[in-house]
């Protein structure tokens, strides 16, 4: 069991820079992210489109922004806990016990929700038997490739997880490779490899085709592939994989009892509480009248979420305002010498 | 204002005013109608506002950006008429325009 102040669900922008406004203030937090890696929207959807309107910072990328977050909270070491998702929440007395997808456990006295549209989750393809092979032979993504050697493999996507696992994948294994037209979002250099690999006869690619059905009982034989035009083609294949990015899920958290409204959260605006005492939520998750979905507004309300934790972290101390400029403990806390 | 009509997938007609500078996905935000999700907000950045857009109208559109066929490889079932509804700025030339929305969109 993880004991701390706070925990925060969502290590995107919003959530980092939470981390830091609980910190000054002497507050302890965990962070968990569905994601492997901190950064949120800004690692998974644009690492390299420059941002424009964070105050003081002309331009940055949103792989700078979170690097930059990073070393702002590293004075307040925060322990991250990455690929795991929440599931559980109970209330225990006056502190909430939260259990994740892995079984990590928290005990603490508050929650902060900073998880954006939702946690990231494979986009499947939109045929209903696809399921039945989902985790034995039709995959989103590749754990243990040696289970592909020696056997025919399709690929779905045009992206640069298709591109790659169809490359590496050649070389053990027989690779179909299918995509709905002929440009490919990937790196042109994985394209003009895989060009040169199907010019080769070691990789089978198909353009503008969609998968239209699996056949087979327990595993997979073939699929079907419909072209655009209407034809369709019968590979054998016993292996699906399919790489279409990422979809943001609410999951667990439309189950905990709080007012959703189209897949936000409902708080107040003076301290971005839910409806439940001592979970809070900010950022592009959390709804209100005029919201903004802009990363410096997840700023301000990380800023005062975390002043609202303050009474239920400690309840028989009471919060001073202070500036970093000249509080003694807030640098202290921030390991600044002088 | 442009007359926007949005055929949803539970086999109904919306037909709705939009105003001229908006987005025809915030068209649909705005007046509540199912199965844009838009998750993204507007940033060409995760294919949940796709939309098919009536045949006729494909050739008065805007063209695509950079990054929007990208997108659309995410997109569920995508198809030649596959638009993103977030790129697409209501004008007096869309008045009457007519689009499809997928079953769901992921």
């Amino acid at each position: 069991m993880n004991k701390t102040d706070v925990l925060i669900i969502g290590a995107g922008p919003t959530g980092l820079f939470c981390a830091h406004q609980l910190g000054i203030i002497g507050l302890s937090c965990e962070i968990v992210d569905n994601l492997d890696k901190a950064g949120g929207q800004c690692i998974e959807l644009y690492p390299d489109k420059p941002i424009y309107d964070i105050p003081a910072i002309p331009e940055c990328t949103g792989e700078e922004l979170t690097n930059n977050l990073l070393k702002q909270i590293k004075p307040f070491n925060v322990k991250f806990h990455l690929n795991e998702r929440v599931e559980e929440l109970k209330k225990n007395q006056n502190r909430w016990h939260v259990k994740t997808s892995g079984g990590v456990e928290f005990d603490v006295a508050a929650i902060i929700i900073a998880g954006g549209v939702g946690s990231f989750e494979p986009r499947k393809f939109p045929i209903k038997e696809c399921e039945k092979f989902e985790g034995n032979y039709l995959f989103y993504s590749i754990k243990d490739k040696s289970i592909f050697k020696d056997k025919t493999i399709s690929i779905f996507g045009g992206g640069d997880s298709a591109l790659d696992w169809a490359i590496e994948l050649s070389n053990t294994s027989k690779v179909n490779l299918i995509h709905r037209r002929d440009g490919f979002s990937g790196a042109e250099a994985s394209v003009q490899r895989v060009k040169q690999l199907n010019d080769q006869g070691k990789l089978n690619l198909f353009t503008k085709y969609q998968i239209h059905s699996v056949s087979g009982d327990k595993n997979i034989n073939s699929i079907k592939i419909k072209h655009d035009e209407g034809q369709i083609k019968e590979i054998e294949s016993e292996y699906v994989l399919g790489f279409f990015g990422l979809i943001m899920q609410l999951g667990p958290i439309l189950d905990w009892g709080l007012n959703i409204n189209k897949k936000t959260i409902e708080v107040n605006t003076e301290n971005f509480e839910t409806n439940i005492d001592g979970i809070f939520a900010i950022g592009d998750i959390c709804s209100y009248p005029g919201k903004l979905k802009l990363i410096l507004s997840g700023f301000h309300e990380g800023a005062l979420a975390a002043r609202g934790c303050f009474k239920y972290a400690k309840p028989d101390e009471k919060l001073r305002f202070e500036f970093t400029t000249t509080s003694k403990a807030a640098q202290q806390r921030l390991g600044i010498k002088k | 204002m442009a007359k926007i009509t949005y055929h949803t997938h539970d086999n109904k007609t919306h037909t709705v005013d939009v105003q001229k500078g908006l987005t025809v996905m915030e068209g649909a935000i705005q007046n509540d109608i199912p199965g844009i999700d838009a998750d993204c907000g507007g940033g060409m950045s995760c294919a949940t506002c796709h939309v098919y857009v009536k045949e006729e109208w494909l050739d008065k559109l805007p063209t695509k950006e950079d990054g929007e066929e990208d997108m659309l490889d995410m997109a569920f079932e995508p198809k030649s008429n596959s638009r993103l509804s977030c790129q697409l700025i209501v004008s007096d030339e869309l008045d009457g325009l007519e689009v499809n929305i997928p079953s769901k969109q992921g």
